[in-house]
């Protein structure tokens, strides 16, 4: 029943839930059987009959008062000898900026490299992730990992973990942070050292652009916004590319290339009607190719059928 | 009520020909009563209107949750949903549903008073707890809130476009209702206890009563302030709690569950209370340690003061404080083992009969027994890393509130029903309420410490599928426990009219609220009583009618 252990605490924290685990079944059934047992035995008999004045035992009591205190002290000392080994964070660790901010986590790595709702971490190494929040308090939460940290606006809180398992992880946020909290979902990707480095100095190369397009649009949390039923936060796409925009201040402009390039650089230029200035800037995220790639994306949906509500684009009455 | 009783068996019980319920008419007289037994009533009426708000709030959320995507309704209604769920049960169910309901009826009854020391006072809080309760109506039905009942800032006094205000208002207003009610509470306990009602011969209901006054009077007011503060920081952008105004959003957290972690004492210990009356009258026979359950009740309100920082061991605050409110988390653990061990050994050698009360009571040792272990696993440090913040969480807490406090709170209304109404329920069919309530508790709330574990955070409007058949478990189990609470909303009322008459003392039980008629009379005792005998004892109570063990014939082997 146990999720996927991927790091050092895993499996350090999953020992301590089976202690846990035993101790309190332990008390369960014992208390329940006694229940049990006297509830059947003791059933009353006829219906003037009383029971059997007892009123006490202090021997009982001092029992019942010391043992459970020191099995107490024994759960309270190895929770605390695991808490004090992830609050104290090793030396030579590889650091990892990471930003929440409603309703997306910024990631980035130690040469600069930016990820959205993305995380890729190395085998074997101690990795300390650095948290700030740009507005509420959000909670970084990886569960095959078993550790989480709040992310503090005003202050900087850090976590550790030392990867051991090379897979994809769900990471949440974990402290409710408004409307989309329960988007603020992403990925931590744990690779070989090998991997890592080649990762961390390139970009993958993908040979179909629509394709990794989609990709990328997933993966910087563009979808989580652009809701292609009109649902989202911001306008669905759907047809958009080579149809006419309604702007905030009343223009429009006919969606080509150059807008949606200008719409993923530079957001807040253009603004559509009906919706608030929300998007980040994607400037020095996203390579030229990675933009190609999801332009030539944005431009397959242009067949997609348009949302009565929620649409970017201004229903041209043919589709 | 009728005006004349209804027909009942000739030898059988009879009504009172005037009693509290019909000794004056009209409106006026319920809505202006100093009578404590008809402000319970009216205390009645307004949380069962509270935890039905609630209710539809909870079948709402469960149904949305059927689907990973959300089944229901959009991710901004579901997190008011949630929201408005916990701010209508907690500040407006279950706080007050047994200090205020029960303990305003039985208190003056089991002590032998008149009423309590301050009739209007007790008159002025039900007002104040309407009028918090209509400030956050009105917060519910002008768009509703969305921050959790938790309030976190700088959400709840900057971020959030929601009807937090009105809100906030609400319970500050409510506050002072249960700051004068337990302080009503303490003075009549105090001062106007029968002759020969000494401290070691009160009901244990009014220990765990006096305990959880203690907590209204110290701690509603840190409520109070922080949610005014809020409400300033939101209002007039005052830097309490939100850093871009120079205040610190952890400064809320501690004061916020520095009243909150002891309000959850508020809850549990009146239904411990309530329990600790129902296991030795079904038993009949003394409660087992009556002097440790009495203590463990005031140790639980004490050391329930210091364990708060125990919801804050992620927030960056220092290992050791970590380690010191984990340490003394723990140490609140074994008062509440103390009562457990107590109840149960009560049992031993006892004469037990399993009527609805006693049902309810073997059932909370059950589920506060599932509930307390559990809540060792959020003390440990080790464990609180992974499971903090999840439905590990939320199974813990309901498996207390619900299924410890709730299951408390409805067993203490089938025990005292025949004394608050004069009549009987029907039995059988509150018995089978009773065991629907237990499985369908069990499969709402279990399979959530399973997605816990997994992973599952709070408050997620849609989740990965791979959870999704445990929510399904949980949401099925919610319909069967909705069933389980319906069933004796109708059988308790459809009794009023048309139950058996249930006469004085029909379980029988030891203490004085059943010496008086049932329904008691408006002074409740005509004659001031006094008490010569021990706590639930049997043995020296030949006014029970019952046999002693000696004459008894002997349990057999089995």
């Amino acid at each position: 029943m146990y999720p996927d252990q991927a790091s050092n605490f895993a499996p350090q924290v999953d020992a301590l839930m089976t202690f846990l685990i035993l101790v309190t079944v332990f008390f369960t059934v014992a208390i329940t059987a006694a229940v049990v047992w006297f509830m059947v035995k003791y059933r009353r008999q006829h219906a003037d009959e009383i029971g059997v004045p007892i009123h006490g035992d202090l021997r009982l009591e001092a029992a019942w008062i010391v043992v459970p205190s020191i099995i107490a002290l024994a759960m309270f000392a190895w929770g605390a000898v695991v808490y004090v080994d992830y609050r104290h964070t090793p030396a030579d660790t590889l650091d990892i900026y990471v930003v929440g901010k409603q309703w997306m986590w910024k990631i980035q790595q130690p040469n600069g490299k930016r990820e959205i709702n993305e995380l890729h971490v190395p085998i074997g190494r101690d990795v300390k992730l650095i948290l700030a929040s740009e507005d509420v308090i959000h909670d970084f939460f990886v569960p095959a990992f078993r550790v989480k940290m709040d992310v503090v606006p005003g202050r900087y809180n850090t976590m550790w973990f030392r990867p051991t398992k090379a897979g994809h992880y769900k990471f949440f946020c974990a402290q409710y942070c408004g409307t989309s909290h329960a988007n603020m979902i992403g990925y931590v990707t744990v690779m070989e050292p090998p991997e890592y480095a080649a990762w961390l100095s390139g970009s993958q190369e993908d040979s179909n652009p629509i394709a990794s397009g989609e990709k990328l649009f997933s993966e910087k949390a563009c979808v989580t916004c652009h809701v292609s039923n009109g649902t989202g936060r911001a306008p669905s796409l759907n047809g958009v590319f080579g149809g006419t925009v309604k702007l905030a201040d009343g223009s429009t402009v006919t969606a080509d290339e150059a807008y949606i390039r200008e719409s993923i650089l530079a957001p807040n230029a253009k603004i559509v009607a009906g919706y608030q200035p929300l998007m980040p800037s994607f400037q020095g995220q996203l390579s030229e190719d990675q933009i190609l790639s999801l332009t030539a994306y944005i431009k397959s949906l242009q067949s997609q059928p348009v949302p009565t509500t929620g649409a970017g684009v201004i229903p041209t009455g043919k589709k | 009520m009728a005006t004349t009783p209804p027909v009942s068996p000739p030898s059988g019980p009879q009504l009172p020909k005037t009693h509290y319920l019909n000794a004056t008419y009209g409106i006026r007289s319920w809505l202006l009563t100093t009578d404590h037994k008809r402000i319970g009533l009216l205390y009645l009426a307004t949380v069962t209107f509270f935890f039905f708000v609630g209710g539809i709030f909870a079948t709402m959320i469960r149904i949305h949750l059927l689907t990973p995507e959300g089944y229901l309704v959009t991710p901004e209604t579901y997190n008011k949903l949630f929201t408005m769920h916990g701010v209508a049960m907690i500040f407006f169910f279950l706080i007050p549903s047994i200090p205020a309901v029960l303990g305003n009826f039985l208190i003056p009854l089991m002590i032998g008073a008149k009423d309590v020391a301050f009739p209007k006072l007790n008159l002025l809080s039900y007002y104040i707890y309407v009028t918090g309760g209509c400030f956050v109506l009105y917060s519910f039905s002008t768009g509703g809130l969305d921050t959790g009942w938790t309030f976190y800032t700088p959400l709840s006094s900057v971020y959030s476009n929601s009807a937090v205000t009105p809100a906030v208002i609400g319970i500050f207003i409510n506050g002072f209702s249960s700051i004068i009610t337990g302080m009503n509470f303490v003075v009549t306990i105090h001062t106007m206890r029968a002759p020969g009602l000494t401290w070691f011969r009160l009901p244990l209901f009014v220990w765990a009563q006096y305990a959880t006054s203690i907590i209204f009077i110290l701690g509603t007011p840190v409520i109070a302030i922080t949610l005014l503060l809020a409400g300033l920081e939101r209002m007039f952008h005052l830097g309490f709690f939100n850093p871009a105004f120079g205040g610190d959003p952890i400064l809320f957290q501690h004061l916020f569950w520095f009243y909150s972690h002891p309000a959850v004492y508020i809850m549990i210990l009146p239904a411990m209370g309530v329990v600790s009356e129902i296991i030795p009258t079904f038993a009949r026979k003394p409660i087992f340690g009556y002097a440790f359950i009495a203590g463990s009740s005031i140790a639980i309100a004490v050391i329930g003061f210091v364990v708060w920082a125990h919801h804050m061991f992620l927030t960056g605050q220092s290992t050791y404080s970590a380690l010191a409110f984990s340490l003394l988390s723990y140490l609140v653990a074994i008062p509440s083992a103390v009562k457990v061990f107590n109840w149960t050994s009560t049992l031993y050698k006892g004469s037990i009969s399993y009527e609805t009360p006693m049902l309810y009571a073997l059932g909370f040792i059950g589920l506060f027994l599932i509930g307390g272990l559990t809540g060792l696993f959020l003390a440990c440090l080790g464990t609180d890393i992974h499971i903090h913040d999840t439905y590990f969480v939320v199974a813990h807490f309901h498996y207390i509130m619900v299924g410890g406090a709730v299951m408390g709170y409805v067993g203490g209304l089938h025990f005292w029903w025949p004394k608050i109404t004069g009549k009987l329920y029907p039995e059988y069919l509150a018995r089978a309420a009773a065991v629907i309530l237990f499985i369908g508790f069990n499969l709402t709330f279990f399979p959530q410490f399973v997605l816990g574990y997994l992973g599952m955070p709070r408050r997620y409007h849609n989740y990965p599928p791979e959870f999704q058949v445990l929510n399904v478990m949980s949401t099925a189990g919610a319909s069967i426990l909705a069933l389980g609470y319906l069933l004796p909303m109708i059988y308790l009322t459809w009794s009023m009219r048309y139950g058996r008459v249930a006469g004085a003392n029909p379980w029988p039980a030891t203490g004085l609220e059943w010496k008086t008629a049932s329904p008691p009379p408006t002074e409740n005792f005509d004659v001031t009583p006094e008490v010569d005998w021990e706590p639930y004892d049997y043995k020296n109570r030949p006014d029970l009618g019952l046999v002693p063990p000696a004459l008894a014939p002997a349990h057999g082997d089995d």
